[in-house]
């Protein structure tokens, strides 16, 4: 029961880029096409789970133990940069097609700020490894779910006419305000 | 291009928030006030100068296949640094127990290492060029995102609390929401459609 | 520029090296910072309990304890505060999950008699304007002079005694069941003396 509040809580009430501000580069850059958010989002998916577990078990059975926590900013980024380098790898031998489709985005996720964000939180919340695992899960799910949402509204935006200064970046992140304000209902509801 | 050229691109040609559209994350979630995003700023001007120098002077040591992850290590260690400098020196409460700077940045201070502005310079300039203008090239850049985030911090603390710098100008509440998500993304939208106009304009 | 050669060796030697002396860097500066940082995290915590408690002369966080809460599912930290070696107050960091926006943490200050003293709130993440008025003066300092253990902190609305702010019961009530949570604790297990 509390893993499901946990997820309302991820993807709806805290939702990771609404109002966390983690992973906006991406939120904006990627979203202007349904079919690339979808792509991305799968990614993130994958890597952000995957990257928690890393990070969490180096943390509590590397650094911890050997009093040197200072270390968690280095460790954590060469562990996800290394983490996805071998992804990349696994992904283009065992799977190729599934390496087309979300291939060109694992690069772009080692700088989102999203897994390395999250992999910091669980730590900050004491969270044990299986609560981290589903707070991974639902904030890629949040995530996504926002970012699928948003590159929905953003290709109808694109037949619309605008003042030519709001194009592109502008009106997009006032969409997102106004997600966020709309998603600021959810709060309360955990 | 001439050393002082380097150092005044940051502020308004290449302004990597305004025009670059680069480092998002901190500028929507630390700008809550003009001192959060100033500090931010600053904050990430040491380590981008810092990070710039370091690389500079290594590049022709690393390998070329391991740049990268070298470059990462070189960035997440300052990043460390400022880190734990911020939470021996700018970590103490204010008058009424408001939480420090230290607080108030939080997570963002570690996130720095992933702001695509450090090693999008230390790869597209520092590993390339000497170590002077590495260091203008990474100081121009920096204060130009503090500059930006300084922007953004004082609209949204002007409109959403009545205060600059912390100083209370008219006795009431202020707009909310442009200290909350939504305000940080309508206040930085209609900022940069601004700066489009007047670009074009031009 | 030219490129250095990445042979196999080069590669994992420069990493090793970089990441070694980055290592010894970061040592050597976590060293020099600890201090300094040890007194900045002790300097706020002070601020906090001075808040809560009557005068005191001894170092409350250097005497800190935990005690279980009243349903033994969690513990909470007290600082007792002394005046010439006789206890005063201690204070409590206690917490809810029952926020409009989920955790708030308040350091409750309860005289030895169960009596609550003073208040203040140590982390929130409420609405702007609505719940974060709990800071204020016309909310918290009703609770001051209250003894939780005989009358149930409850907001009006639900028959107890505390008036919640408008439009903010739901902070109202959470800032009540984070008193309770610390005077249940330390009516059960805490030191009186």
């Amino acid at each position: 029961m509390e893993y499901i509040i946990l997820i309302i809580s991820t993807v709806f009430v805290n939702n990771i880029v609404l109002a966390q501000f983690l992973g906006i580069c991406p939120f904006l850059g990627v979203s202007n096409r349904i079919s690339t958010s979808v792509g991305m989002a799968a990614a993130v998916l994958f890597v952000m789970t995957l990257a928690t577990i890393a990070t969490w078990l180096v943390y509590t059975y590397l650094l911890l133990p050997l009093g040197i926590g200072f270390l968690q900013t280095i460790s954590y980024i060469l562990v996800i940069a290394a983490l996805v380098q071998m992804v990349e790898i696994v992904m283009k031998k065992v799977s190729p097609a599934l390496y087309q489709a979300l291939g060109v985005y694992l690069p772009l996720i080692t700088t989102n700020c999203t897994i390395l964000g999250v992999a910091i939180l669980v730590i900050q919340k004491d969270y044990n490894l299986v609560t981290s695992v589903i707070f991974a899960v639902g904030n890629a799910i949040g995530f996504g779910f926002t970012m699928i949402l948003f590159s929905g509204i953003r290709e109808q935006l694109e037949l619309v006419g605008m003042p030519k200064g709001m194009k592109g970046v502008p009106i997009a992140l006032v969409v997102a305000g106004l997600m966020a304000l709309a998603f600021m209902g959810f709060a309360g509801m955990v | 291009m001439s050393n002082i050229k380097e150092f005044t691109k940051g502020f308004i040609k290449e302004n990597p928030v305004f025009v670059l559209l680069l480092g998002m994350c901190p500028t929507l979630g630390t700008t809550t006030s003009a001192i959060n995003g100033l500090g931010m700023g600053l904050a990430t001007t040491f380590v981008l100068v810092a990070s710039n120098v370091v690389i500079s002077l290594i590049k022709n040591v690393i390998p070329d296949k391991v740049r990268i992850p070298a470059f990462i290590v070189v960035i997440a260690s300052f990043v460390t640094i400022v880190d734990l400098l911020m939470s021996a020196y700018f970590n103490s409460p204010g008058p009424n127990g408001e939480p420090s700077l230290y607080d108030n940045l939080g997570i963002f201070i570690p996130l720095i290492v992933v702001n695509c502005i450090v090693l999008g310079r230390a790869e597209a300039f520092a590993s390339k060029n000497k170590v002077f203008p590495s260091f203008l090239d990474g100081l121009g850049i920096g204060l130009g995102f503090a500059f930006a985030l300084l922007i953004l911090g004082t609209v949204r603390e002007l409109l959403g609390s009545y205060s600059f710098f912390g100083y209370r100008l008219i006795k009431s509440d202020g707009i909310l929401v442009f200290v909350l998500a939504p305000g940080a993304f309508i206040a930085l939208g209609f900022i940069i459609a601004l700066i489009n106009n007047l670009r074009k304009t031009k | 520029m030219a490129k250095k050669e990445s042979t196999f060796l080069s590669m994992t030697l420069t990493l090793f090296i970089v990441t070694f002396l980055a290592s010894l860097a970061l040592g050597v500066v976590y060293e020099l910072t600890k201090g300094p940082k040890a007194l900045a995290e002790g300097a706020k915590k002070n601020f906090a309990i001075k808040k809560v408690t009557p005068p005191f002369d001894n170092e409350p966080n250097a005497e800190a304890y935990r005690i279980p809460t009243a349903d033994g599912t969690d513990s909470l930290t007290c600082y007792p505060a002394k005046k010439e070696g006789k206890l005063v107050g201690t204070a409590i960091e206690s917490y809810t999950m029952k926020g409009f926006s989920g955790l708030i943490r308040v350091m409750v200050g309860i005289a030895p008699d169960g009596t609550i003293f003073n208040t203040s709130v140590l982390e929130q993440k409420e609405t702007p304007g609505l719940g974060t008025k709990m800071t204020e003066p016309f909310f918290k300092d009703q609770f001051n002079g209250m003894k939780p253990g005989s009358q149930k902190l409850m907001v009006k609305k639900d028959g107890g005694e505390v008036d919640a702010i408008t439009a903010s019961t739901i902070t109202s009530r959470a800032y009540c069941d984070a008193l309770q949570r610390a005077s249940d604790a330390y009516m059960k297990g805490g030191r009186h003396e």
